[in-house]
């Protein structure tokens, strides 16, 4: 066992801490820094309940090992609006309830606002049609292009056909 | 009696919405405790056997260990029935994976890696896990819920087989499906002085509080089990497992230190319970008119040698259709394999799966639509209670969803639709549920002068919606505005509840809801309408229900499905679900539309990707995780499409209400697999539809 120093911003926040160097950066924030929002449903990159932006682009944070990652900025779920108020994806998932447990919810929610970035900034995904998006251009984000981008977070209790029209409702603003 | 809907039936968000959405909402892991331990488990490496030696030396050496448990060390637990539960008592192994011990240390990390030190020794003896008709041990299950006999039989039913002019006699089967809801089951155990603690993911904090109590010999008064959000649960939470039992023996090893244990996602394959795969035998005999004239259906399935579950995958059969001559049989092997348990629609979602897809074969066979095929055979009556029911619109949702789901004109013929490279085909199926209530639930009503109400059960959210709906219920049955219900649930601190389980949750938490909100009313008339400055409280136990000897209570659906299956490598995309539902007044049209929907993408899920691959040289699942044991992601679903026909049932409780989070699954894989066949002509009787069944069509 090693411990190391690490330096992590968490949701506006430094932090100074002490980690085993086989902690993930999820372990880190819900264990040590008592960050719960981002969830642990598989802790081996295949449910995507533990997405946080991890400077700037989102990462399943299971798969991170916070001994890596010193100095980072993480923001969570708890961290994308200040606290007591809602950012205007989370909105948008209580107006169409596109979520049942919640556990999926907060890592739902960090993907998709990440993801609209990714398209705006042009980046294509499996469904997008051959030269969209190259040469700078926002790919358009219909449904299928939300299915596919999102298919990384799954959602047991299947509230999918809830989460895509609450995200094209945030892609359209 | 009724109550008058006034906060029922509208949509409200989620009461808990923006806790959950900034992921604020505290499940049972993440409630703060002071100097918290970390448990491991080891697990038995053999499939039978029994421990012939255990090395924890170098376990126990591990910096940061603080105590290493195994059955030579654990508290002797009192020989209750359920075998699943009687874990570390002796040096048996009774599958592979179960339980043998752990480890407690400092950190997650510490504790898991000192497991791997600890050495085992076994002798294994054979195992037996192999499920097939010829078994000369198959046995009759005992009943699930009592009022639905495992085996029924009318009249003949092999002379009508033998006479009908047109037959079906297939086998269909379904695949050992694991819930694997995205939050594992995870436990925070404290044993302190004399008595237990529990933050704890479950269906139902009473059930735990019950099983713990009896294993370790105490009040209940001892066991305090707490459980304000659960992420996900579909069965698997309903009855406590092992891994209750193992962070109890080890909070008893660090009594004061609370001991945190999260099962990984490998675990939940072997630990949780499972849906357990069944063969199915339908047969049916109709007349040259398209009436069924006999009906059988027999299921046979496995459970382990450590306690009996079973599947009631012919429950749904007598319900359905009126047949004069009839028979179920359910039959049980009892394996060397983890024991199974319920999940989401346990009985109806495999048994549906067959009759509904025999049902589209002998409407074929008639040469009859298969809406109309099963409109003829409607039962007027409950063909095996003989009662009347107390509302069965089956005939309603299917018309309603043909007219939804554009049905009139459809080509029957299979195979011939093609649109870019890809079969299209339509199919339908109908679902149903029993209304169930479950015993044992009271509820406590506070009123303060400031006209405030708190409501006090210990009944579960596990994403269904109580803390929403069941705050509409409670102001309807107070006949107050919403905003006046302080609900408390998910505690044992609180009047016990039964489990969220078999959609019964509404029904029970809600008619003992009434009954104290009647109560309370008497009591303020007592107190000449007005509440005392010291305010009133009422406690009352959920009452009988006396139209339940008088008719029959069931909730029905129709559901759709549209298929686009590619005619070189026999990719199937579901590119429409539809589902019509007759469940009663809906108390929360919002949650529970997302009940139906998550039932519907469910069934979808179980149509074509679930599958646990069961090894029988190793007795064990060898797909544990969620890229080898697919569940639908948002790729895998197209449109999906939900409603509810107005039904009013003033039989069923005082909220008119049957239950939403079953029936969405119920009937749903057999749309698909209907669907299927009248895109491709293949008949896939095997769950799940993968690639490789369609490979002959393209
Ligand atoms: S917990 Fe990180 S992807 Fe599942
Ligand atoms: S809301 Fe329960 S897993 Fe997504």
């Amino acid at each position: 066992m090693v411990d190391v120093e690490v330096s992590l911003r968490v949701d506006g926040t430094d932090h100074r801490l002490t980690v085993d160097t086989r902690t993930s950066v999820l372990d880190a924030l819900r264990e040590r820094l008592g960050n719960t929002s981002p969830k642990k449903g598989c802790d081996h990159g295949q449910c995507g309940a533990c997405t946080v932006l991890l400077d700037g682009r989102r990462v399943n944070s299971c798969l991170a090992l916070a001994v890596a990652h010193d100095g980072a900025t993480v923001v969570t779920a708890a961290g994308l609006a200040p606290a007591g108020q809602l950012h205007p994806m989370q909105a948008c998932f209580i107006r169409h309830d596109a979520f049942q447990c919640g556990y999926c919810t907060p890592g739902q929610i960090v993907s998709a606002v990440a993801m609209l970035a990714e398209a705006a900034a042009g980046w294509p995904s499996a469904v997008t049609a051959d030269g969209a998006g190259r040469g700078g251009g926002a790919v358009v984000l219909d449904d299928d292009e939300i299915r596919e981008r999102m298919s990384g977070n799954l959602c047991r209790c299947a509230a999918y056909a809830n989460i895509v029209p609450a995200v094209a409702e945030m892609a359209r603003r | 009696m009724t109550i008058t809907p006034r906060a029922m039936g509208v949509a409200v968000d989620r009461f808990d919405g923006a806790a959950k959405v900034r992921g604020e909402a505290r499940y049972a892991y993440e409630q703060p405790v002071d100097r918290p331990l970390y448990l491991y488990p080891l697990t038995a490496a053999v499939a039978t056997g029994r421990i012939a030696d255990i090395d924890c030396g170098a376990a126990s050496a591990e910096p940061g260990v603080v105590a290493v448990l195994t059955y030579r060390n654990a508290t002797r637990t009192a020989a209750i029935e359920d075998g699943e539960l009687r874990i570390l008592q002796s040096d048996e192994v009774a599958f592979r994976g179960q339980f043998i011990g752990g480890v407690v240390a400092e950190t997650s990390e510490i504790a898991r890696h000192a497991v791997s030190l600890v050495r085992v020794d076994y002798e294994e003896r054979p195992h037996d896990v192999e499920l097939r008709e010829g078994r000369g041990d198959l046995r009759v299950p005992r009943e699930v819920q009592p009022i639905f006999p495992m085996d029924t039989a009318e009249g003949d039913v092999d002379a009508a087989l033998a006479s009908a002019p047109v037959r079906v006699d297939q086998t269909y089967t379904t695949a050992w499906n694991n819930h694997n809801p995205i939050e594992p089951h995870t436990t925070i155990a404290t044993w302190t002085g004399d008595r237990f603690t529990f933050y704890l993911s479950t269906q139902g904090v009473n059930g735990i509080q019950a099983a713990v109590a009896a294993l370790f010999e105490l009040g209940p008064d001892r066991v305090r089990v707490i459980s304000p959000y659960v992420g996900g649960a579909f069965g698997s939470k309903a009855r406590p497992h092992a891994d209750v039992v193992l962070a109890a023996l080890a909070a008893r090893l660090v009594p004061d230190r609370p001991v945190k244990f999260a099962l990984t996602r490998q675990q939940m394959f072997s630990q949780v319970g499972y849906r357990p795969p069944t063969v199915q035998r339908v047969r049916l005999g109709a007349d040259a008119g398209g009436r069924l004239v006999a009906l059988a259906h027999e299921s046979i399935e496995p459970t382990s040698k450590l306690q009996e579950f079973a599947e009631h995958s012919t429950r749904a059969t007598p319900t359905m259709y009126a047949a004069p001559n009839r028979r179920t049989r359910q039959r049980l092997a009892a394996l060397d394999v983890p024991t199974p348990t319920i999940m989401r629609a346990p009985g109806e979602a495999s048994g549906m799966f067959a009759l509904e897809s025999a049902m589209d074969e002998m409407a074929i066979a008639c040469g009859l639509d298969p809406i109309e095929f099963r409109i003829r055979n409607d039962a007027q009556r409950h063909p095996h209670f003989g009662l009347p029911f107390s509302s069965r619109n089956l005939v309603a949702c299917l018309r309603e969803g043909a007219r939804r789901f554009g049905w009139d004109g459809r080509d029957p013929t299979p195979g011939i639709r093609r649109t870019a490279g890809w079969l299209v085909g339509t199919g339908v199926a109908a679902a149903t549920y029993p209304v169930l209530r479950l015993p044992g639930s009271m509820a406590t009503i506070r009123v303060g002068p400031d006209e405030r109400y708190t409501v006090l059960i210990a009944a579960a959210d596990i994403g269904t919606g109580t803390w929403t709906a069941l705050s509409q219920v409670a102001a309807d049955a107070l006949g107050v505005r919403v905003e006046q219900i302080d609900l408390r649930i998910g505690d044992t601190a609180y009047p016990k509840a039964s489990n969220e389980g078999g959609s019964s949750g509404i029904t029970s938490w809600g008619s003992a809801i009434c009954e104290a909100a009647d109560r309370l009313r008497d009591e303020l008339a007592r107190h000449g309408g007005a509440v005392p400055a010291d305010g009133l409280e009422v406690t009352a136990a959920m009452p009988e229900n006396p139209h339940i000897s008088r008719y029959a209570m069931h909730a029905f659906g129709a559901q759709f499905a549209e298929v686009r299956v590619h005619a070189e490598i026999g990719e199937v995309r579901v590119r429409r679900q539809l589902g019509v539902f007759a469940v009663g007044r809906v108390v929360n049209p919002k949650t529970a539309r997302s009940q139906l929907l998550g039932g519907m993408t469910m069934g979808l899920s179980m149509a074509l990707h679930e599958q646990s691959v069961f090894d029988p040289r190793f007795a064990q699942v060898v797909t544990q995780d969620l890229a080898t044991y697919h569940i639908a992601s948002n790729a895998d679903v197209g449109a999906v499409e939900v409603h509810w026909i107005d039904e009013d049932d003033p039989y069923v409780n005082p909220m008119g209400t049957k239950g939403v989070g079953e029936i969405g699954i119920v009937g749903a894989a057999a749309a698909i697999a209907n669907a299927v066949h009248h895109a491709t002509g293949v008949r896939v009787r095997d769950l799940p539809i993968t690639l490789d069944k369609l490979l002959p069509a393209a």
